[in-house]
C-alpha cells in the first residue's frame, strides 16, 4: 500500500475505507476503546467537572523543521484541555484527505501522532475519515476533539487576574512561526531553530500540582503573546506592562524577523504557555517549570497593573513605552 | 560584556541623552523623519514618551508605498487583468487602493500577482514562463531602485525578452524642497533617511543646510541611532547651526554607493511624479530612460485607464506634511483603519496612520 | 529582546561566497542568496547590509564601534565592563 495514493474509495466507507483504518490507523492508535471500531467510544472520566476543546489544522507546508501537521493535531488539542487545567484524556481524529494524498507521508504523519499520545499520556478513541477530490483540499486536513479531568483545586479564569501578579512566559518565542515561514520563503536555518510542537500536560500538572492558585494558564498560537495577552488584559480589565529586556527570543527568530518584517511578539507558538499568578507565588512556580523539559527557560516577563486597563505596554530596551497592539488581519496565513 | 551589562548600558546612555536634549533646547521644536522604516522604530522603541514634550516628533512622506497614485494602481491592476501577464510586486502594495479597487482584489478574482522578496525573483518567474510577460511593479525610493535597475541589467545580460517594469520610483530631495516651500509647514531639522544616503551620500542634501539653513542628520535604525541623532539636531538648534552630520557613519558614506548610483542612472533618468496626497512635484521620480525603453511596459504595451477616485474627508496630504497628526483626521481610526484603509497613510505597514494606529495612537501613560 | 546579537550593528549579514555577483550570506545564523551586483568589491568575510535581495553596502565596524565608544566616554560609562 505504500507506494499507493488516497482514491476516492478510501473515503466510501466500504472495503477500502476499512483496509485504511487496519493497515494505517489502528497500527497506530491502537486500543481497547478504539478497537472496538464503535460509532463512538464509552469512556470512563474521573467524577467532577470535564473540560472539553476541539480544532482543526490547516497548516500549509504540512511537513517543517521539528514537526507535521500531525503532531500539531495532537497537542494543540492536548494543549488546550491543559490550559484549561485539566489533565487530557481522550482526543477524537477526523481526517479529510485529498484524493491523490500519498499513504507513505499519511503513514508518516499518522506515526507522529502516535508519539505525541503516548507522551501525552492520552488515547485517540474515536475517528472519521472522508476523502474529497483532487484540488477540494490541500493535501489533508486534521481536526481533533478532546476531553480531560479537570484538576480539583484549580480555578482558571482571567476575572482571577489582580494587578500585581506576574506574568510568566515559558520559554523561547517564535519557534514554530520560524519554522513555517523558513518552509515556505525557503531559508535554511540553523539546527536549533524548529517548531516548538510540544505537549504541555506534564508541565501544566505540575504546575497546577504546586500552585493550584494560578489565575490563568493560556497558550500563544496564532496571533503570538501580543494577541493571547490582549485578550487576557480585555478579559480581566486589567493593563499588562512587559519588560522587553526579559522576553527570550532565539537570534536566529530575530534574523528572520528583519528579514521578512515580522515582529516576534506576534509569532505564532506551539509548545509555549503563559501563567498568571500572584507575586508571592512566582519563585516557587518557576522552580517547578525550570525543572521540567517544556519549561527549562521559563522566566517572569510583565507584570499585571490597575493603570491602562485593558491595554498592553511594553517598557522598551531604552526605557521607553510602546503599546503591544492586538494583531491586525493575518500576519502569517494557515500556520496551525 | 555581558548581555545584562549591554543592555543596561543602552538604557543608560539613552538616559542620558534624553537629559542632554532636554537641556539644549529651550523652546517647542519640530523634528521631521522622512522614513517608514524610522516612524516605526520610534513607535517600537518608545522615544515619544522619554522625549520632553517640547520636542515634537512628526513624520514626512517617508513611504513610497503610500504616496503612489490612484492612476498607477489602476494601470498595475489594468496589465494583472491582461491573460498573457504575471504581475510581481512587493507584498504590501496589494492593498493600496485605486480608484476602483486594488491589486489584493485582482487577486483574489484570479488574476496572477506574485509577492517577491526581491525583484530578481521576477526574472525566475519569466524564464519559467517564457509565453507569458512579467511585469515588476518597481516602487520605492533611492533604496530601492538601483535595485530595480540592476534587475533590468541582469535580464539584458540574460537575454530575457519577456521582463518588464513599470516604474513609480520617487526621489526624497525634492520631496522635501517642497516642503520647505510650503508656508504651513514648520521644521526645525530633519532626520535623514538612513538606507537611502546609503546609496546618495550626504551630499544629495547639502542643500538643506546652504539654501535653507536648515539641519539635517542622517539616521540609522536603532533606538541609539535614533536618540543620537536627535541630540545633534538639538545641539544645532541650540547653537544655530545648520550643517548635515552623519550619525550613522558604520554604512553612509559622504560618497554613499557610486557603483548603486551608476547602475540606477544607466537605466532611469529624474522624471515628474505624482505624491498622492500631495500632488505633482517636478523632477521627483524615475522613469526609464530611452536606451531601456524596451523594458517599459508601458512603452511596449501602454494601457488606458479611467476612474476618477472619490472625494472622501481623507486628510492625509496634511499627515504626509507633517502639519497635522494622524489622529487630527476625522476618519483615523473609525472609518479609516488598516484592515479598511481609505487614505494611503494607512494603507502600509509603514504608513505614518497605519503605525501611529498600531503603536496606540500615541497613547501610553504607564509609569509618567 | 534576549538573545546574543550585537544590538548596534543592525543585524549585519556576513558574506560566505562571493561568485559571478551571486552570493551567500548568513545573519543570525541564518544564510540567504544575495545579489552583488550593487556591491562588486565585497570580500567573503565582509559585513554587509542587504536590502530586498541585494548587498548595498559594506559595514564598516570600527566606525560602529568608535561611534560607541564615543557615546559610552560622553556619558560616563568609559570603563569596558567585563
Amino acid at each position: 500500500m505504500e507506494n499507493d495514493r488516497i482514491t476516492m474509495a478510501h473515503g466510501a466507507g466500504g472495503q477500502q475505507s476499512q483496509e485504511l483504518i487496519e493497515r494505517i490507523i489502528l497500527p497506530a492508535f491502537g486500543n481497547p476503546l478504539l478497537n472496538e471500531l464503535h460509532d463512538g467510544a464509552a469512556v470512563t472520566m474521573g467524577n467532577g467537572k470535564i473540560a472539553f476543546t476541539t480544532d482543526s489544522y490547516v497548516v500549509k507546508p504540512l511537513f517543517f523543521a521539528g514537526g507535521n501537521i500531525g503532531k500539531l493535531a495532537v497537542c494543540g488539542t492536548v494543549n488546550d484541555l491543559s490550559m484549561t487545567g485539566a489533565v487530557p484524556r481522550y482526543l477524537s481524529v477526523g481526517l479529510i484527505l485529498e484524493e491523490g494524498f500519498p499513504i507513505a507521508d499519511l503513514k508518516k504523519i499518522v506515526a507522529t501522532m502516535k508519539s505525541a499520545a503516548e507522551e501525552a499520556g492520552i488515547y485517540i478513541v474515536t475517528g472519521d475519515t472522508k476523502v474529497v477530490n483532487k484540488g477540494a483540499a490541500d493535501g489533508i486536513f486534521i481536526n481533533t476533539a478532546g476531553i480531560g479531568d479537570i484538576i480539583t483545586g484549580t480555578n482558571i479564569t482571567p476575572k482571577r487576574v489582580t494587578p500585581g501578579m506576574d506574568v510568566i512566559l515559558s520559554g523561547y518565542i517564535g519557534d514554530h512561526a520560524t519554522a513555517i515561514m523558513a518552509g515556505r520563503h525557503e531559508l535554511v536555518l540553523p539546527e536549533e531553530v524548529k517548531t516548538d510542537c510540544a505537549p504541555l500536560c506534564g508541565l501544566t500538572k505540575a504546575m497546577l500540582t504546586a500552585v493550584p492558585e494560578i489565575a490563568v494558564l493560556r497558550d500563544p498560537t496564532r496571533g503570538g503573546i501580543a494577541a493571547t495577552l490582549n485578550e487576557i488584559a480585555e478579559q480581566s480589565n486589567t493593563g499588562i506592562l512587559l519588560d522587553e529586556t526579559t522576553i527570550p527570543v532565539r537570534p536566529a527568530v530575530m534574523g528572520v524577523c528583519e528579514i521578512l518584517g515580522f515582529d516576534p511578539l506576534y509569532l505564532a507558538n506551539e509548545g509555549k504557555l503563559l501563567a498568571f499568578v500572584d507575586h508571592d507565588k512566582s519563585e516557587k512556580l518557576l522552580d517547578v517549570m525550570h525543572a521540567h523539559t517544556y519549561g527549562r527557560d521559563a522566566c517572569i516577563i510583565g507584570t499585571v497593573t490597575k493603570e491602562s486597563a485593558g491595554q498592553v505596554g511594553m517598557r522598551t530596551t531604552i526605557g521607553g513605552i510602546r503599546v503591544v497592539d492586538m494583531p491586525i488581519g493575518g500576519q502569517i496565513p494557515r500556520i496551525c | 560584556m555581558d548581555l545584562d551589562a549591554k543592555l543596561n548600558e543602552e538604557r543608560e546612555m539613552a538616559q542620558f541623552l534624553i537629559k542632554k536634549i532636554d537641556r539644549l533646547i529651550t523652546r517647542p521644536v519640530r523634528f521631521m523623519e522622512v522614513c517608514g522604516t524610522h516612524t516605526v522604530a520610534i513607535f517600537r522603541a518608545g522615544i515619544r514618551q522619554l522625549l520632553p514634550e517640547k520636542v515634537d516628533l512628526v513624520s514626512g512622506p517617508g513611504c513610497p508605498v503610500c504616496v503612489t497614485p490612484d492612476e498607477y494602481m489602476d494601470k498595475a491592476i489594468a496589465y494583472a487583468q491582461c491573460k498573457d501577464i504575471i504581475l510581481t510586486t512587493f507584498g504590501d502594495m496589494l492593498k493600496v487602493p485605486g480608484t476602483r479597487s486594488s491589486l489584493g482584489e485582482a487577486k483574489a478574482a484570479g488574476a496572477d500577482i506574485r509577492i517577491v522578496y526581491s525583484s530578481l525573483e521576477s526574472l525566475e518567474v519569466a524564464a519559467q514562463h517564457p509565453d507569458k510577460k512579467v511585469v515588476f511593479l518597481a516602487v520605492g525610493f533611492e533604496t530601492t531602485a538601483p535595485t530595480a535597475a540592476a534587475t533590468v541589467l541582469q535580464a539584458e545580460a540574460q537575454g530575457l525578452k519577456n521582463f518588464y517594469v513599470l516604474s513609480a520610483h520617487k526621489l526624497v530631495p525634492p520631496a522635501l524642497r517642497m516642503l520647505i516651500n510650503d508656508p504651513e509647514v514648520k521644521v526645525d531639522g530633519f532626520l535623514l533617511p538612513g538606507h537611502v544616503c546609503v546609496i546618495t551620500g550626504t551630499k544629495e542634501f547639502g542643500f538643506l543646510t546652504e539654501e535653507y539653513h536648515i539641519p539635517g542628520v542622517v539616521t540609522g535604525f536603532e533606538a541609539l541611532d535614533i536618540l543620537r541623532s536627535i541630540y545633534r539636531l538639538a545641539k544645532q538648534v541650540n547653537e544655530g547651526a545648520a550643517r548635515i552630520e552623519n550619525e550613522y557613519g558604520r554604512v553612509v558614506r559622504a560618497q554613499g554607493n557610486p557603483a548603486a548610483w551608476n547602475i540606477l542612472r544607466q537605466v532611469y533618468e529624474p522624471a515628474d511624479a505624482c505624491w498622492r496626497g500631495i500632488g505633482m512635484i517636478p523632477l521627483s521620480g524615475l522613469k526609464v530612460n530611452a536606451k531601456y525603453r524596451h523594458f517599459d511596459i508601458e512603452e511596449v504595451l501602454p494601457i488606458k485607464t479611467e476612474g476618477t477616485a472619490q472625494k472622501t474627508a481623507c486628510r492625509c496630504g496634511e499627515v504626509l506634511r507633517g502639519i497635522i497628526k494622524p489622529m487630527d483626521c476625522p476618519l483615523f481610526g473609525k472609518a479609516c483603519v488598516p484592515t479598511h484603509a481609505i487614505g494611503p497613510c494607512m494603507v502600509s505597514v509603514e504608513g505614518v496612520c497605519a503605525a501611529w494606529y498600531k503603536y496606540g495612537s500615541g497613547r501610553f501613560t504607564y509609569g509618567k | 529582546m534576549k538573545g546574543d546579537f550585537c544590538m548596534c550593528l543592525a543585524v549585519p549579514a556576513k558574506v560566505l561566497d562571493i561568485k559571478d555577483s551571486l552570493g551567500v550570506v548568513e545573519l543570525s545564523g541564518i544564510q540567504r542568496k544575495v545579489s552583488f551586483m550593487l556591491l562588486p568589491e565585497t570580500n567573503v568575510g565582509d559585513y554587509v547590509l542587504v536590502h530586498a535581495g541585494f548587498a548595498i553596502q559594506v559595514i564598516d565596524k570600527k566606525e560602529a564601534e568608535e561611534t560607541n565608544a564615543l557615546l559610552r566616554e560622553m556619558s560616563g560609562l568609559g570603563r569596558e565592563v567585563e
